[in-house]
């Protein structure tokens, strides 16, 4: 963090007091919801599922065990499967095809540059669901429907203009010189991209990396649309499903497949919380806008 | 920052040519060149994914068109017409989009500024805040935590519990007609994280002189705030005023959740792209939900239009505009 907006003012005990109630406030209404869910998810069954504690009577894992088969068959083994699949596929295309444009349009000039990143930033401003109908008519032209490939082949075509965005801000603030170095020493610009933007560029890819996977492992529409058949959910529908299918008369499996649906996000926010809220993805969000002169 | 990690020599060793001899230049030499070559995959999503789409939807949306049968009828403005003039649960959809956007945008921007201001300048446990913050917003928008929304909000719930205290009477918010929306309003609301972190990433930039001269000019701290804080955050503002309303407009899968995938109670949580869904994709009418998407286009791109003009007066860029 760089020196805070305004300088911590001398404030009262009592502000101080009141700043604190606010934030422990803050903390239980978003922390509150989050352990719910995981006490839910380990209660056992007699137990009234929907009450207000945070810690069960007696803890149990078989809600874990019962959840795990599934419904109709399809356990919930499939549905982390396909979202795998569906998750890896759209990550690996976002981080080469959108590190690659975002590069040209950074570091090289070519003509109607400035056009195209005009549209960039156009397609990042419309709205997904407008595309689902014809893209769903292209699909099934295609014969990609029931197969992932809907899911993944946008992705490799970099079609996901937010991450190209977030690489060019992220570029731009790498010094120009390393580019007249590397073109004095006679460097095609693909030399220049594989020698020195691509090792300088971890940071910016890493955050493209797992945003796509948060992201499309929590995306639930176009599954919905491309995937409908049970066996070939994603983990977000197998577990709609599964709560349809009577998973609202037996809550504690239900939670405990909640749970279980949440962990990666989970897990990849816990070992990447401090690039995902601090300045690589943020700060430049906020960056690309002009900032007080003198200040870089 | 990451620049330094790399030592500063290593990126480049090649020899450099001989000056008697000109450097063979191929093709890829040229940054023109290169530059379309990179663009490529780009350029192919931008024509077949995005613009041809968007362009033959506008057609679909003058046909009456069976995905089954692949029958196509040119008819027109019917659709349009339909929808307009014949189709009460449309107009349903854009009342229930309506009262979702114009409530939980600014909603949740202003916690997320209300908690910034908050968590800003705060040294002790800064970073873990930050943290738990954020991390609804990326959890909330998952089938998981509509699903457990719901039931927080259900007959005997843990929010009907916390409201008994005060007298208020056990009701099913979630599923009743009257309060189903307003939950979906709090849900959103709860993942106020994702601007937070931006509004608290700006406050970092904002000179720390700016309000130390004003606090000599003898300016109070609301007047510090309204005139020093908020218009140097306002091109901050602009862009998450601009993002969560399209985000906001697009609202699918807690709305699909908390009504069973088809907008009950009573349509209360008939979001527009719900309805669209229902239309196109289980009513299989291709050409009516196109013209749905095609009015939802048109809508969202004036509206955002039309803030991005008003922001001409509201927000402040440091040196004159850009």
């Amino acid at each position: 963090m760089s020196v805070p907006a305004v300088a911590p003012p001398r404030t009262g005990r009592l502000a101080r007091a009141a700043a604190t109630i606010a934030t422990v406030a803050v903390v239980l209404v978003l922390g509150y919801p989050l352990l719910w869910i995981l006490a839910s998810s380990l209660r056992a069954a007699g137990e009234t599922a929907t009450g207000l504690s945070l810690w069960p009577q007696e803890f149990t894992w078989s809600n874990y065990t019962a959840g795990w088969s599934g419904s109709n068959g399809v356990g919930f083994g499939r549905f982390f499967l396909n979202s795998t699949v569906v998750a890896v596929g759209a990550v690996v295309g976002n981080v080469v095809t959108c590190l690659l444009a975002a590069f040209a349009f950074a570091r090289l000039r070519f003509p109607l540059r400035r056009f195209w990143y005009a549209v960039v930033i156009g397609t990042l401003l419309l709205p997904q669901h407008v595309l689902m109908v014809p893209q769903y008519m292209l699909f099934r032209e295609l014969g990609w429907l029931n197969t992932p490939l809907p899911l993944i082949v946008p992705k490799l075509l970099a079609t996901d203009s937010f991450f190209i965005f977030l690489i060019v801000q992220f570029l731009r603030s790498l010094p120009e010189n390393y580019d007249e170095y590397a073109r004095t020493d006679g460097a095609s610009p693909l030399q220049l991209f594989r020698h020195v933007i691509l090792p300088l560029s971890r940071p910016a890819i890493t955050a493209t990396a797992i945003l796509t996977f948060i992201w499309t492992w929590n995306d639930f529409f176009p599954q919905l649309v491309y995937l409908p058949l049970v066996e070939d959910s994603t983990a977000p529908s197998g577990l709609h499903q599964y709560a349809i299918a009577g998973g609202l008369s037996a809550p504690g499996p239900m939670f405990a497949m909640s749970v279980l649906s949440l962990l990666p996000v989970l897990l990849f926010f816990v070992a990447f919380q401090r690039l995902l809220t601090t300045s690589t993805t943020t700060g430049r969000m906020a960056a690309h806008l002009p900032r007080p002169r003198g200040r870089r | 920052m990451p620049v330094t990690e790399q030592p500063a020599v290593r990126f480049w060793t090649k020899p450099l040519p001989l000056p008697h001899r000109r450097p063979r230049r191929s093709l890829l030499h040229r940054e023109g060149v290169a530059g379309y070559l990179l663009l490529t995959p780009w350029l192919t999503g931008l024509a077949a994914i995005t613009v041809l789409p968007v362009l033959y939807s506008l057609a679909l949306s003058f046909t009456d068109y069976n995905v089954i049968t692949g029958e196509l009828d040119w008819i027109g403005l019917a659709n349009y017409e339909r929808m307009f003039t014949a189709d009460p649960r449309y107009w349903r959809a854009v009342q229930v989009t309506v009262v979702f956007v114009a409530v939980s945008v600014p909603l949740k921007l202003i916690i997320a500024m209300a908690v910034a201001a908050l968590l800003n300048g705060r040294r002790r446990g800064a970073g873990t805040l930050r943290a738990l913050v954020y991390l609804p917003s990326l959890l909330g928008v998952s089938v998981a935590l509509a699903i457990t929304w719901r039931t927080m909000f259900d007959t005997g719930g843990a929010v009907n519990q916390v409201l008994g205290v005060f007298g208020v009477p056990d009701r099913s918010w979630a599923t009743e007609p009257d309060t189903a929306l307003f939950t979906l309003v709090l849900l959103a609301a709860w993942q106020f994280g994702g601007p937070m972190v931006i509004y608290l990433a700006a406050m970092g930039q904002i000179p720390a002189d700016y309000a130390e001269s004003a606090r000599l000019d003898g300016a109070s701290r609301w007047r510090i705030l309204r005139s020093v804080t908020l218009p140097a955050l306002s091109p901050v503002i602009l862009l998450t005023v601009v993002m969560e309303t399209i985000a906001a407009f697009q609202g699918f899968t807690a709305a699909f959740v908390f009504g069973d995938g088809g907008g009950g109670p009573g349509d209360a949580t008939l979001t527009y792209t719900l309805y669209l869904y229902l239309r196109g994709f289980a009513g299989l009418e291709m050409g009516y939900a196109s013209a749905m998407a095609w009015v939802f286009l048109v809508a969202v791109g004036a509206l955002t239009g039309l803030i991005f003009w008003t922001s001409r007066w509201w927000v402040h860029y440091p040196g004159g505009r850009p």
